[in-house]
């Protein structure tokens, strides 16, 4: 797939990088030259030293035939306007935005941009999901679904200890798609025994969440 | 009329004087500065000594600063930040979520400024604007600048017989 990347700061640069070694084609908008040339040392010439909020440097970047853009600038204002010219000049069928300050999360939703990222938010959640109940974590939302994947580590005298998967009483449609014992990903079906110190892959509706850690944790 | 104004530089704080000096109540909000020891009214040296209207020091694109500025009774914001995309985003926040009626906001690239007055923000560019008239003037064109310019002048000379508040 073909993305174009807004700023080329920390988040920008690894982003572009992952993108890249998973066979992506990406070009990067990046308006410091410095950076633009530092970035361009490490990655190749993918890099476009230009301001990403102009509508001429979004349609040079090819944004028209980009499958996505994704504005990761450590400005929210810069990051909204780049991703609404990306959707109202250039067509882009999906356009990301980075938002700093949580608050305006709900700000890029009603205004049109539908899928943000803040990292605030992301550690705010690890942050309160983790201390609560020991090892229970959402790690991440599937894209597009409401569904999610959930990390959990099995404890002494909870129900799933010494018992198999397919005993538990999760929620239809939650399905266990993996084990990792003692550092091993193992292969998981309802034949399954768990053992306390195993760490689970859980699958499932983002709303059923509470009766997976019920099912879990007892 | 209530009108928040966003963005307190020259043009902002202009425009802040005349419309409370015809009685409206304006209310402008600007970004505080990095300097905590100076007094509040500093942040906003280009204010009339004459103005009456409220001041508040944040950010014009946050939610909670608008509140505070009244943006839910206002029946205009103005947004005339140094920054295209700052104004955009106040000017969209208050249409689209505050249901201001009247939102203009200054949008210096001409290419955004368009963009956006197709969707329904009212935006002008002082790129255009300012070029058109200093080519009309050029060009002797007394039609295009004439009522703007003697406007202008006559509010020139209201703010040279401003009193100067001594310190």
């Amino acid at each position: 797939m073909y993305f174009v990347v807004a700023g080329a700061g920390e988040v920008g640069f690894h982003l572009s990088q992952a993108l890249l070694e998973a066979g992506h084609e990406v070009t990067i908008i990046e308006a410091d030259r410095r950076r633009a040339n530092f970035v361009q040392d490490k990655l190749g010439s993918i890099v476009m030293n230009a301001a990403a909020d102009e509508g001429r440097a979004q349609m040079e970047a090819g944004c028209s035939r980009a499958d996505a853009l994704v504005a990761v600038t450590g400005d929210d204002a810069k990051n909204l306007v780049i991703c609404q010219l990306a959707k109202l000049n250039c067509h882009t069928p999906r356009v990301i935005a980075r938002v700093n300050n949580p608050k305006n999360e709900i700000v890029f939703k009603t205004l049109g941009i539908d899928e943000t990222i803040s990292s605030t938010r992301v550690l705010m959640n690890v942050i309160e999901q983790e201390l609560p109940s020991g090892g229970f974590m959402p790690i991440m939302p599937l894209a597009g679904t409401d569904n999610e994947m959930i990390e959990a580590e099995i404890a002494p005298g909870t129900p799933p200890a010494g018992k198999t998967i397919g005993s538990l009483s999760l929620p239809s449609g939650a399905l266990v798609g993996g084990v990792l014992r003692r550092g091993k990903l193992m292969h998981a079906d309802d034949d399954t025994k768990l053992e306390v110190g195993d760490r689970v892959f859980v699958f499932g509706a983002t709303a059923s969440e509470s009766e997976v850690r019920k099912a879990l944790f007892g | 009329m209530n009108v928040v104004i966003v963005g307190c530089g020259r043009v902002g704080g202009f425009l802040a004087g005349l419309l409370d000096a015809e009685g409206h109540r304006v209310s402008v909000v600007d970004i505080a500065s990095q300097n905590p020891a100076r007094a509040e009214r500093a942040w906003f040296p280009h204010l009339p000594p004459s103005f009456k209207g409220e001041t508040i020091l944040g950010d014009g694109t946050d939610l909670d600063v608008l509140r505070q500025a009244g943006v839910e009774r206002a029946d205009a914001i103005l947004a005339l930040t140094e920054g295209d995309n700052r104004n955009l985003m106040a000017a969209q926040i208050a249409q689209k979520i505050f249901g201001v009626k009247r939102v203009i906001a200054k949008v210096n690239d001409p290419v955004r400024a368009q963009t956006y007055r197709k969707m329904g923000i009212d935006t002008f560019s002082r790129t255009t604007i300012l070029g058109t008239l200093l080519h009309a003037m050029l060009q002797d064109d007394r039609e295009v600048g004439e009522v703007l310019i003697r406007k202008s002048l006559a509010h020139e000379e209201e703010l040279a017989h401003e009193p100067v508040k001594a310190r």
